[in-house]
């Protein structure tokens, strides 16, 4: 947004030299080293960097807070001439939630399951005694009106979890404006949602920011999201500033190469690879259906074949079914009806029938690292054990393989082979899971939304190791994911999913050009660009042909 | 071997205190008879002899033995006792609450329901029904006490590890073909045993104040053999003479239980990552 009278403004909050530290084992470490923030009346300022890069951090500090287990340690904090450093936690309580407020990442977890969003909303106003409740209630319904929320008289009066996630990151929204503050630190809100519902959000968010000429501070890991929100950016990295200037010319002109890389990282496509020749594929779901418990239907007559040595992703939106489309091929999660071949020959539906073989030949990586590796085992356990027990290696062979494995997947062995799995980084841990499933020397690789806990760059580490792969081995991956970039980057053939049911497959040159099957296009069309105009532009398009009466979808299912 | 140096370095004075109350207890109970001057139970003198006199520093007992020569004896057989019941019990509980959350569906609820049973059933009052109806020997003291007392760790174990069954590694391992039993001991035993050790010193002390109960009541370890529980009892008439010598072995299984109690929070504190507020 850029909002013309937001640069000129006087300035509202002023961070100088912050430092906060934040404390391991028992000792402090520091995490933000002397990082200037300076933000005017109106203007919003976008923090953006990867994980560790302390943009959390120092956007609830300015609401003069350190999370438990952080402490500011230097600098000042400056909220309209009000040091927040020397305020006494009274006065500090007056301000936080009338003046400054605060919107989580999780509208889930940061709203109280057991009250009505209209009685959180009108909590804080009723609290810090700005309205009376009647009053509150009737300005949250406009509120409710201005972020788009359906039926906004009486939404109010559900609970938290009768609404959608979108529709709860709104009424969060809402509830931040409640006592109209001069600032709202927006800490990844959209972060947890899919991207169908993700511009709902932010432009909702837009506009009321820009209608009450709030500030804001919009913390974010993704460039393209920030660039549709902000009048100004700040790069972060470890806890320092990297570069920080005006939205668009950052976006058009990045100075730093981190900002270069961050912009770019996008960028990275596989050539296709050549069709597979032979008449059986390696892989056929054949007319699968799948319910939990027999009640809920999950998947509903999906059939997908996957040839010999290609990639196949498998995209949709939370609920669409494609996790458990892989739990089906595991054998995790027997199918009601409908068959699983491998190589032409139909599996045992449950994995505990199939045998050691069966099991070997299909691996899977998971999405969370951290979980999917026994924190007790080291490395050389972790790898050696499907070396020792599908194929039998001992001893010295064994250590051997292990290393090659370390190897293949950029490790050096020496310094990784004894170390226990929390001494790794998020990226380092994923490939350790992609060489415990090299070790099993498979066909097949299942990699369930292996990209989506990482941070941006070590995806596209991640991604590019995949592909490397699978040029020296030849293995066949089935992705399954919901971010569109990873489906660029890496398929040969996509199939697009939504609600258990497969909306349409081919070919990754036919599925992203036009015609789109009406999903498809809103899928498409709603993943955010670096263009700052991008999303008024879209919003702008997708009114215009609906006034046209084109078939047009909002959000899935609609 | 330095980190361990360290880590005790740092313990608060309550868990060293309790630490250095065990390491006495079990230094007592290891070489009991090359410490005491008397046999178990031989008689040395006349009845009740007053604390101080006669050389005995804890007088004698009313069949007229050395109470310190009883004390430490105790020491010995209750402490023995207790440890090895609290092992059978944790052997036991352990791998059923284990084999129930791996297994899942039918095994669980059979075990769970099973449990379920047992608990409801008031445990001293089980326990002596069952100790009547067989009599009293070491063993079967042992056996009664560890399944009853299995149940609790049952629970245990199976709450800890239902928090780790269902994480991917484990799912992993599922999907490698890996046995049940390979599945309990490599992924979800390593990453559950904080809650299980600082369950075992916790389940010890109950154990150890369940015999020395069962003894008061006569049902526990059988004279003449010294034990904590049967010297309350037998010297119980003194107190009403204003004596405290029967309170002294009552007072060595509350020093003990406490000892533990201090070095299980220190160890659940270390390991939980629980921080003190400020």
């Amino acid at each position: 947004m850029t909002s013309k009278n937001g640069a000129s403004g006087e300035v509202l909050l002023e961070m100088r030299g912050l430092r906060i530290e934040g404390q391991s084992e028992d000792q402090w470490n520091e995490i933000v080293h002397g990082v200037d923030v300076t933000l005017r009346r109106g203007e919003v300022l976008g923090l953006i960097g990867e994980s560790g890069a302390g943009k959390s951090t120092i956007g609830i500090a300015s609401m003069g807070f350190a999370r438990p287990g952080c402490r500011i340690s230097g600098g000042s904090i400056v909220f309209e001439g009000m040091d927040l450093r020397a305020a006494s936690d009274e006065q500090l309580r007056k301000l936080r939630g009338s003046r400054i407020a605060y919107v989580a990442q999780s509208a889930a977890a940061a709203f109280n399951p057991a009250h009505k969003l209209i009685d959180q909303y009108t909590e804080t106003p009723v609290q810090h005694g700005v309205k009376h409740k009647g009053e509150a209630e009737k300005e949250a319904m406009e509120l409710y009106r201005r972020l788009r929320l359906p039926d906004p008289e009486n939404i109010g009066f559900r609970y938290p979890h009768q609404v959608s996630g979108g529709q709860l990151q709104r009424a969060m929204t809402a509830m931040a404006m409640a006592c109209r503050p001069d600032l709202i630190v927006f800490d990844e809100p959209t972060t947890a949602l899919d991207v169908t519902t993700q511009i709902e959000v932010l432009a909702a968010i837009k506009d009321v920011v820009h209608e009450f000429n709030t500030a804001a501070i919009y913390i974010t890991h993704d460039l393209a999201v920030v660039a549709q929100m902000a009048d100004r950016i700040m790069v972060l990295r470890y806890g320092d500033l990297v570069e920080e200037g005006n939205a668009r010319d950052m976006l058009a002109n990045p100075k730093e190469d981190y900002t270069r890389q961050l912009l770019a990282v996008r960028s990275y496509k596989k050539e296709e690879a050549p069709p597979d020749e032979s008449p059986v594929p390696l892989l056929e779901v054949r007319n699968v259906t799948a319910s939990y418990g027999g009640k809920v239907t999950v998947l509903e007559d999906v059939s997908v074949k996957v040839g010999r040595g290609r990639t196949v992703a498998v995209v949709g939106e939370s609920g669409s079914g494609k996790s458990t489309l892989a739990r089906v091929i595991t054998g995790l999660l027997p199918p009601s009806e409908g068959s699983i071949l491998f190589d032409g020959e139909e599996l045992p539906a449950s994995y505990k029938r199939r045998s050691r073989d069966q099991l070997r030949h299909a691996q899977m990586i998971y999405q969370m690292p951290d979980t999917a590796l026994n924190p007790r085992q080291k490395i050389r356990d972790i790898i050696g054990r499907p070396v020792s027990f599908y194929l039998g290696l001992k001893g010295a062979a064994r250590e051997k393989r292990i290393r090659e494995l370390l190897a293949m997947i950029e490790m050096d062995p020496d310094e990784f082979i004894d170390r226990l799995p929390g001494e790794l980084s998020g990226g380092q841990k994923q490939r350790i899971c992609i060489a415990r499933a090299l070790a099993a020397e498979p066909e097949l690789i299942i990699c369930d939304e292996v990209t989506s806990a990482l941070d941006q760059l070590v995806a596209e580490e991640i991604l590019k190791l995949l592909q490397r792969l699978q040029d020296e081995l030849g293995v066949t991956y089935l992705f399954i994911t919901h971010d569109l970039a990873t489906v660029r980057a890496i398929s040969d053939e996509v199939v697009v999913m939504l609600q258990g049911k497969v909306v349409e497959q081919g070919g990754k040159a036919d599925i992203f050009t036009p015609p789109h099957d009406p999903y498809t296009d809103l899928l498409l069309s709603s993943v955010p660009e670096m263009d700052p105009d991008w999303l008024d532009a879209l919003l702008a398009d997708r009114a215009a042909r609906k006034a046209r009466g084109e078939k047009v979808m909002d959000s899935a299912g609609q | 071997m330095a980190q361990i140096w360290k880590l005790l370095k740092s313990a608060p004075p309550t868990a060293v205190f309790g630490m250095v109350v065990i390491v006495l207890y079990i230094f007592i109970a290891v070489f009991g008879p090359m410490l005491t001057p008397y046999g178990e139970s031989e008689i040395v003198g006349s009845q009740f002899i007053p604390r101080g006199e006669q050389g005995f520093i804890l007088g004698t007992d009313n069949l007229g033995r050395d109470m310190l020569t009883r004390l430490i004896y105790g020491a010995r057989n209750t402490i023995g006792i207790a440890f090895v019941t609290t092992c059978l019990a944790f052997l036991i509980g352990g791998v059923l609450g284990l084999l129930a959350t791996t297994l899942g569906g039918w095994a669980d609820q059979l075990l769970g329901r099973l449990v379920d049973v047992l608990m409801a059933i008031p445990i001293l009052i089980f326990a002596l029904l069952i100790l009547t109806i067989t009599g009293t020997s070491v063993p079967v003291l042992i056996l009664v006490i560890a399944v009853l007392d299995s149940t609790r760790v049952f629970r245990l174990a199976r709450s800890v590890s239902m928090n780790i069954v269902v994480l991917d590694f484990v799912e992993a391992a599922r999907l490698r073909g890996e046995g049940t039993w390979w599945i309990i001991t490599r992924e979800i035993l390593p990453n559950s045993m904080p809650p299980l050790v600082a369950e075992f010193g916790l389940r010890f002390c109950f154990v150890f104040l369940f015999i020395s109960a069962l003894s008061f009541l006569g049902l526990g370890i059988q004279p003449p053999t010294a034990d904590w529980g049967s010297m309350v009892r037998d010297n119980a008439t003194l107190i009403t003479y204003g004596d405290i010598t029967p309170l002294l072995p009552a007072a060595a299984i509350a020093l003990l239980t406490v000892g533990v109690n201090f070095v299980v929070d220190w160890f659940l504190h270390k390991t939980s990552g629980i921080r003190d507020d400020k």
